[in-house]
């Protein structure tokens, strides 16, 4: 394990994807965090997610 | 593997040069238009599911071209099957609203003189009763005429003394002046005004006739939006038909349907019913007035002008209570769904970014964001004219639709 | 109807704003329509047509600012010609704000060192984001539940052939860096790193390992279903890698339910190849297969926690069964016993944490016999319906059923309180016995939720001549933000017997339950 690839003993840099009660604990822990504004693909159609990754290969 | 096949499309559009080089009736310029065809905005579709404003559209066009002496005699003509419809789009022409194109109407021609394709669109007629919100009285036919017989032959003679005029030029400037050419063009229209009067200076036309052109030209905010429609059109078109490209090609509504076409998949249709604007009306106006989303228009955003181009335009914003922040949020999302930026065209307030560009089929499903359209909204009965303005998506519908396609097809 | 045209001279503003206010004042009550324009020619046209035009208006250049409003009564056109003044004054600031992304790409381009993404999204499009995540080179705390397994695999092999963590699906708990992800406690920085298939296991041993004045250097959650056959102890292998080769960690504690045999043993075999002091509890299962890769064995949260900190003094571990002396507890039990009715005989445990309700299972069966639990161990003693209880019993309210369409128990403790109430209605119950669960992720004030519906539990139960004893474990630390000296204090207050840890909560309520009986079976060293 390279050096610059652990995530141990770096400052967290974080991306919340979902409930936003988690970002607020870890500003309040004094981390950066960013929320991404999340719908579900293809408008929540599972069939059509099924579809997608078929063409993502 | 779209990826590629994208990037041949991203380039189509980016070096697209839309020139216009000419005025001429529809019946010389559009190949294979007929006295008895008329031409429409949005997807196919038949007279009997036509929603309000189109049947009056469509009617005016009959009497305007003696088809028919009046309303009756054309509704008769049209129930005995001697009308043939057609898309705009399928022409190679784009309309603003209603967006009729009939036999003897003047056209603008430009020519995307990087690929060699070409493209069209009426000349606007200005605002108020007018055969793009299905007006069809005396005063419409009798504007329609003064549009064919003096303005329209006008213009010809004006363009011909210039070696045509660059129209993404004055689309990029306008841009940096808060058009966003789509629901703003008053901007653009100002500028080609500027460019076109010294030419029509050039032509020998008697004085009132100049001052009829120039009152008409000068009094219409929107008189470039029909010239960005077209430009954006062709364009569009240049990027269509790339195999194993998803990007979308057209997106347009004919009042009842929306509808798209993707690069790959040819000339089909993806369609769903057309939604209803969220936005603001005029006093007077609700929204149980208004029409559904309707008109080519939509071919701006396809192209990442309009709403894509909101943060060129925050004033737009305020069509459905936001703020100048939310016009820059609009066009940041929309970056989401297209695959690059046009250079070509820049937004002022956001470091002079490009606009977004390349709308990507792959990209609306995987994010589940929608792209957004800027739009006036008509009243549902023929002839009123505009209520109100604001903004619309699509439905996920017409998308799901082409995936499938897609997915049966590789 | 009545109406009121005004015109206000030399003043403009933008047609747009105009609009909004215009469509805004129309909604006021009692107003039929209303219309805020500059006097162009147009407008006035347009006033004519509404039948608002008036000499004023007629007179009115296009710098004027015509408000016109038709309502019921002038009280409405009183309320509405406010609301315009108020709409025509207020400025509005005109700030970029921040960028909100809308998918992952676009929020690493806002925060390009990006090292960790928290996923929390519905368990269908959770793996598709994950491995977004992963391919994009960050490491992954995945809380959402409800992954396939097959999915999981493939993210856990990811993870590893990049160097990446996978933590979860449905990890609710980890400490990295000192900072706890999800749901955890707040514990000093130290030597000793954790890997955790089980969150509030994870939440116990790193709060009394505080508690014992050592420190967490990574808490590594991993999700339920790691050490399962199929996914083949994936992560948890990888975390003992990672944790053996962080310099800062000196002693490793690996918490689970028994694994599949030969997961357990490649697990094993990786704790021992990590050449430090390693101490397992697999919660529920046997000692002899951990003794016999030389690594140590554990039998509740509490001895694991305390055997590491042992180890890492240089001392043997021990058992602890009470913390206070024998006599002192036998009293105490006493105490809370002898004014039950002879009917009082059960325990009804209502647990927010999974694994602490495991814990209490695992411990009391030995003691008690048969006990109910809708996560039991065995299958027979599977509660027919979770919402009632039978005989001894001890129900995971962070399970599925209860948490459909609402907060997890942690943090909304509604259904707990009404539980209380009808668990004191039994005349069978002797003892309620709770986990209060403190720190990131959970209520802020777990005393002041639980207090009311104590109190009337007790009080009803007294009408009826019965005493109920109620005995709970604070998982938390002095750091907590909810302040666990104060919290305890209340409790206490409110008559419910504070234990120092989730195990003995436990042996004392079967203690109190039993009146006593099992004194000599609860105090006898076990082999």
């Amino acid at each position: 394990m390279t050096d610059d690839k652990n995530i141990f003993n770096k400052e967290l840099k974080v991306i919340n994807i979902g409930i936003d009660t988690f970002p607020k604990d870890l500003k309040a822990q004094g981390v950066d965090v960013i929320s991404v504004d999340w719908r579900p693909p293809a408008g929540g159609d599972l069939d059509m997610l099924k579809l997608l990754e078929k063409l993502e290969g | 593997m779209f990826e590629e096949a994208n990037q041949q499309a991203i380039k189509a559009m980016k070096n697209a040069q839309p020139i216009l080089v000419d005025v001429e009736p529809a019946s010389k310029a559009i190949s294979g238009m007929k006295k008895n065809l008329i031409l429409h905005a949005g997807p196919p579709i038949e007279w009997n599911q036509m929603c309000g404003p189109l049947r009056g559209a469509v009617l005016g066009a009959l009497v305007f071209e003696e088809l028919a002496d009046n309303l009756k005699e054309a509704e008769a003509i049209i129930e005995s099957e001697e009308i043939e419809f057609s898309p705009c789009h399928e022409k190679g022409a784009v309309g603003p609203m209603t967006g009729v194109v009939s036999h003897s109407m003047p056209v603008f021609v430009v020519d995307n003189i990087a690929n060699g394709n070409r493209s069209f669109s009426t000349i606007n007629e200005g605002l108020g009763k007018v055969l793009r919100f299905g007006a069809f009285d005396e005063e419409v036919i009798k504007k329609l005429k003064w549009i064919e017989k003096t303005l329209g032959p006008s213009l010809k003679k004006a363009l011909a003394q210039t070696d045509g005029i660059n129209l993404n030029g004055i689309i990029s400037r306008a841009l940096h002046m808060g058009d966003e050419c789509h629901n703003r063009n008053i901007a653009s229209s100002s500028l080609f005004f500027k460019m076109l009067v010294p030419f029509l200076l050039d032509v020998n036309l008697e004085t009132y006739l100049l001052q009829e052109i120039s009152a008409f030209m000068a009094e219409n905010d929107h008189f470039f939006l029909n010239l960005s429609m077209a430009a954006c059109k062709v364009t569009m078109d240049s990027a269509h038909g790339i195999d194993n490209s998803t990007i979308i090609t057209a997106m347009t509504r004919n009042g009842t349907e929306f509808g798209i076409r993707v690069s790959t998949l040819g000339d089909e249709w993806f369609t769903a019913p057309a939604s209803t604007v969220e936005g603001l009306y005029f006093p007077g106006y609700t929204a149980e007035d208004a029409n559904p989303d309707i008109g080519d228009s939509s071919i701006a955003e396809t192209r990442g002008l309009g709403g894509f181009a909101m943060a060129a335009s925050p004033a737009i914003v305020r069509f459905v209570g936001g703020t100048p922040a939310d016009a820059i949020g609009y066009t940041r999302e929309m970056m989401e769904i297209t695959v690059a930026t046009d250079n070509n065209f820049t937004i002022p307030v956001l470091g002079f970014e490009g606009i977004p560009l390349g709308i990507d089929l792959l990209k609306i499903m995987d994010t589940g964001i929608l792209p957004v359209i800027n739009t006036g909204i008509a009243h549902r009965n023929p002839g009123i004219g505009q209520i109100g303005a604001g903004v619309v998506r699509p439905s996920m519908e017409c998308f799901k639709d082409a995936l499938v396609k897609l997915s049966q097809r590789v | 109807m009545t109406k009121r045209v005004i015109v206000k001279t030399d003043t403009y503003r933008d047609s747009v704003i105009l609009m909004r206010i215009s469509n805004s004042i129309t909604e006021v009550e009692g107003v039929q329509q209303a219309a805020i324009v500059m006097a162009t020619a147009l407008n006035k046209d347009l006033l004519e047509n509404l039948d608002l035009l008036i000499e004023d208006v007629v007179e009115a250049t296009p710098s004027d600012l015509v408000i016109a409003i038709e309502a019921k009564d002038e009280a409405s056109i009183e309320v509405a010609l406010l609301e315009v003044d108020r709409l025509l004054t207020t400025r509005e600031t005109s700030e970029e704000g921040e960028v909100i992304p809308k998918t992952l790409s676009s929020a690493i381009r806002e925060l390009p060192n990006a090292n960790l993404v928290m996923i929390s999204v519905p368990g269908e499009y959770a793996s598709r984001e994950a491995t977004k995540a992963l391919r994009r080179g960050l490491n992954v705390f995945l809380f959402s539940s409800n992954v396939s397994i097959e999915d999981e695999v493939k993210l856990k092999q990811l993870a590893v052939e990049n160097g990446l963590l996978m933590m979860g699906p449905d990890c609710g708990t980890a400490i990295i860096n000192n900072v706890v992800l999800g749901f955890g406690n707040s514990v000093r920085k130290g030597t000793i790193g954790i890997v955790s298939a089980a969150g509030t296991g994870l939440q116990q041993v790193s709060t009394i390992i505080h508690d014992e004045d050592f420190g967490i250097s990574q808490a590594i959650g991993i999700g339920g279903n790691d050490l399962s056959k199929d996914v083949g102890g994936l992560m948890m292998i990888e975390g003992i890698k990672r944790l053996a080769e962080d310099s800062a960690t000196e002693a490793i504690v690996l918490i689970s339910k028994p694994p599949d045999k030969e997961v357990s043993n490649r697990v094993l075999e990786a704790a021992k190849r990590s050449n430090k002091p390693v101490v397992v509890i697999f919660l529920g299962g046997t000692s002899e297969e951990i003794e016999r890769h030389s690594v140590v064995s554990a039998a509740t949260l509490e001895d694991t926690s305390k055997a590491v900190c042992a180890l890492m003094k240089g001392k043997q571990p021990t058992r602890t069964i009470f913390t206070a002396e024998r006599n002192e507890v036998v009293a105490l039990a006493d105490s809370e016993s002898k004014e039950f009715t002879s009917d009082q005989q059960f325990i009804r445990g209502l647990y927010t944490g999974g694994t602490l309700c495991s814990e209490a299972l695992v411990i009391l069966s030995p003691l008690l016999g048969t006990i109910y639990s809708n996560s039991p161990l065995k299958q027979e003693y599977n509660l027919e319906n979770s919402s009632m209880s039978k005989d001894h019993t001890c129900v995971d309210m962070g399970s599925e059923e209860f948490t459909v369409g609402r907060p997890h128990p942690m943090i909304d403790y509604t259904l707990r309180k009404q539980r209380i109430i009808r668990e004191g209605e039994d005349p069978k119950t002797a003892v309620i016995l709770l986990d209060v669960v403190i720190g990131y992720g959970s209520h802020d004030n777990p005393a002041g939720e639980l207090i009311p519906p104590i109190k009337e539990a007790r009080d009803a139960a007294k009408k009826e001549g019965r005493r109920l004893s109620f005995v709970a474990n604070i998982v938390g630390t002095d750091l907590d933000h909810q302040n666990l000296r104060k919290q305890q204090k209340q409790l206490e207050e409110a008559g419910v017997i504070v234990m120092p840890s989730n195990a003995q909560a436990v042996r004392l309520a079967a203690l109190i339950a039993t009146k006593g009986t099992i004194a000599d079976l609860l105090f006898e060293e076990d082999t």
